[in-house]
């Protein structure tokens, strides 16, 4: 199944430019603080381009950006601390609050590592219904990042154009689920609640309706030549250094990495579905862009061919049928002693998870996402630590920043698609 | 695929379909360097540092309020009532390697240390190791040697302690600028 990862057409740049010995700050040469006319300047945490609370501590030679040390934290929430507090099912709503954007992928990561511990299969309706969810978020997460990268850099109207679409995804999550983000819709060993009728006729509705808006969307930016100003030739970083930083997602496809999970190493049914993975060569901003681009026409097959498996499955269990771990069916509650008791023992004490440690990587909108746990045998997880792909993205603020402009600072930042909530957890 | 020539491996732990391989500390960097060199292991996944205290002890697992409280490890209850194994030292730091590429694999490379004890840096071997080393001294304690900049990175620089060590008080912080000056 795995394919190699291609080498670059082409040299984005001759050998590395991650800075040494500290790999993630730039520093300011000796030279250049000697001529006295380095200034530094707090760049965040409360801008609005750094979509959130991000501070870059900026040293400037004129418009050159010739030192960069990006600060981390002012959002720490101890998301990992909360969840050690938390039974197994309760936890379960922390990871989609750690990426608010990514809600479903991340809360999939720490779903499927509990099943990995507790070695639960899931009926075949979830597992499509999963992947289906999860890649209209990779939308979602998508064209919120389309919105605010391109606003950031001018093309203000590129944001109302991705609402558009978002809103309609929106409004499936909440057809599914009941709200619009942070659905909490993944249960252990399935799905929460089986799928409304009417959700697949707007899913097809969706399919149709996003390719047209991709469409839209290149319209406005592929030749706009701001847009083209802004974005080529900007942010370089070499397919070496990306696997060097430990780069995922879009930003190392952009690299001329080709490397998709979802298909190199596949969960969920990933193996059955068909889709490309877009990689560009040129390690720019705007390879990042098109990666992001293409990603959402790919994701628009998936969610398809899901919606073709999910209509046949009409009547199949959407959640497997284990009860020391899965609540039993409301019905049974009013005539079963037994299925009682084990709703009122899940409830109250919650399930435990046999001893071992796991960690579980998927393809986030992001990248790699991981999620390691702990379980000491107990109704509680132990540790959980989340690999996020955001965290790792900013390490690379400083090699991307190589010679740059300030100015070109936002757009080098936005195309790496962080969210600060999963950089600070 | 053997992990035989590892250096300093103490031991092979294959569990969930996972490999783990525990190294000695003080041959960390070799491991990496191999790893990376010979078995392909070129992108650094995640490091995870874990405390492990009080196991092996008997009111662990699955504990839900106080010690003193309810004890629903009483046989009563259903589930598993196994006391957790008692681990070699107290923190564990996992290294999550991938061998991206053609024949892709995962292994877990792990580590244990108590807390006077240090660990080197991978920094050298994976630039990307530099924000995970800082997080797990940061939040863990984990002291690491050779890094170039290990600072706080989530808390404030003169934050005390480190929260996600389990004997680390909870809901006990104090508030600031709320005593009159």
């Amino acid at each position: 199944m795995a394919v190699a990862p291609e080498q670059t057409r082409g040299v984005i740049y001759e050998g590395t430019r991650i800075p040494s010995p500290i790999p993630t700050v730039l520093r300011v040469s000796d030279e250049l603080t000697a001529t006295g006319d380095v200034m530094q300047v707090n760049f965040g945490p409360n801008h609005p381009s750094t979509h959130g609370v991000l501070r870059l501590i900026v040293d400037l030679y004129g418009e050159d950006v010739v030192g960069l040390e990006a600060v981390i934290g002012y959002l720490h929430t101890g998301f990992e601390k909360s969840m050690e507090q938390k039974s197994w099912w309760k936890a379960i709503t922390y990871p989609e609050r750690v990426d608010y954007l990514s809600f479903q992928a991340n809360e999939m990561a720490f779903v499927m590592a509990i099943e990995k511990l507790l070695d639960q299969d899931i009926p075949e309706k979830a597992t499509w219904m999963r992947m289906c969810l999860c890649e209209l978020n990779r939308i979602h997460s998508h064209l919120v990042w389309l919105g605010t990268a391109a606003l950031e850099i001018g093309a203000i109207s590129m944001f109302w154009y991705a609402f558009r679409e978002r809103e309609t995804i929106l409004d499936l999550f909440e057809m599914v689920t009941g709200v619009r983000m942070h659905t909490r819709y993944f249960q252990t060993g399935g799905l929460a609640e089986d799928i409304p009728t009417g959700f697949y006729a707007q899913a097809r509705a969706f399919c149709d309706q996003m390719p047209k808006g991709v469409d839209d969307y290149e319209a406005m930016l592929d030749k706009n030549k701001i847009w083209l100003e802004r974005t080529v030739g900007l942010g370089l970083l070499s397919a070496d250094d990306a696997i060097a930083l430990g780069q995922s997602g879009p930003a190392l496809r952009a690299s001329g990495v080709n490397w998709d999970l979802r298909r190199d190493q596949p969960y969920l049914a990933y193996d059955q579905v068909e889709f490309e993975v877009p990689v560009y060569y040129e390690g720019d901003v705007y390879a990042r862009y098109r990666c992001h681009m293409e990603e959402m026409r790919e994701s628009t097959k998936i969610i398809r061919q899901c919606v073709d498996r999910l209509e046949k499955m009409n009547g199949e269990p959407w959640i497997a049928d284990n009860r020391k771990v899965v609540l039993p069916p409301r019905e049974e509650l009013h005539t079963s002693m037994e299925a009682l008791i084990h709703h009122f023992k899940i409830v109250t004490e919650g399930y435990r998870v046999p001893e071992g440690e796991v960690y579980v990587t998927i393809e986030s909108p992001r990248g790699e996402m991981g999620c390691y746990v702990v379980s000491d045998g107990g109704a509680k997880p132990w540790r959980v630590k989340f690999r996020a792909p955001s965290f790792v993205a900013l390490e690379a603020t400083a090699t991307c920043m190589h010679s740059g402009f300030i100015a070109d600072m936002i757009a080098i930042v936005g195309s790496l698609d962080t969210v600060m909530g999963e950089v600070d957890r | 695929m053997s992990y035989e020539g590892v250096p300093g491996l103490v031991e092979t732990i294959e569990a969930h379909g996972e490999t783990t391989l525990v190294v000695d500390p003080a041959r960390l960097l070799e491991a990496a360097r191999h790893l990376r060199d010979s078995l392909g292991f070129n992108f650094l996944s995640d490091v995870a540092a874990a405390d492990y205290l009080g196991w092996g002890e008997g009111d662990v697992s699955g504990y839900i309020g106080t010690r003193a409280g309810r004890d629903l490890n009483h046989p009563a209850t259903f589930g598993l009532q196994a006391v957790p194994a008692t681990k070699p030292k107290r923190f564990s730091m996992s290294y999550h390697l991938l061998a991206l590429g053609p024949n892709a694999r995962r292994v877990r490379l792990q580590t244990w240390v108590n807390e006077d004890e240090a660990v080197p840096s991978v920094i050298e071997i994976w630039p990307t190791a530099d924000w995970h080393e800082r997080e797990a001294w940061d939040l863990m304690g984990i002291t690491i040697t050779g890094h170039p900049n290990l600072k706080r990175i989530l808390l404030e620089d003169d934050w005390e302690g480190h929260p996600l060590r389990k004997d680390y008080p909870i809901g006990g912080e104090p508030v600031r600028f709320s005593e009159a000056e």
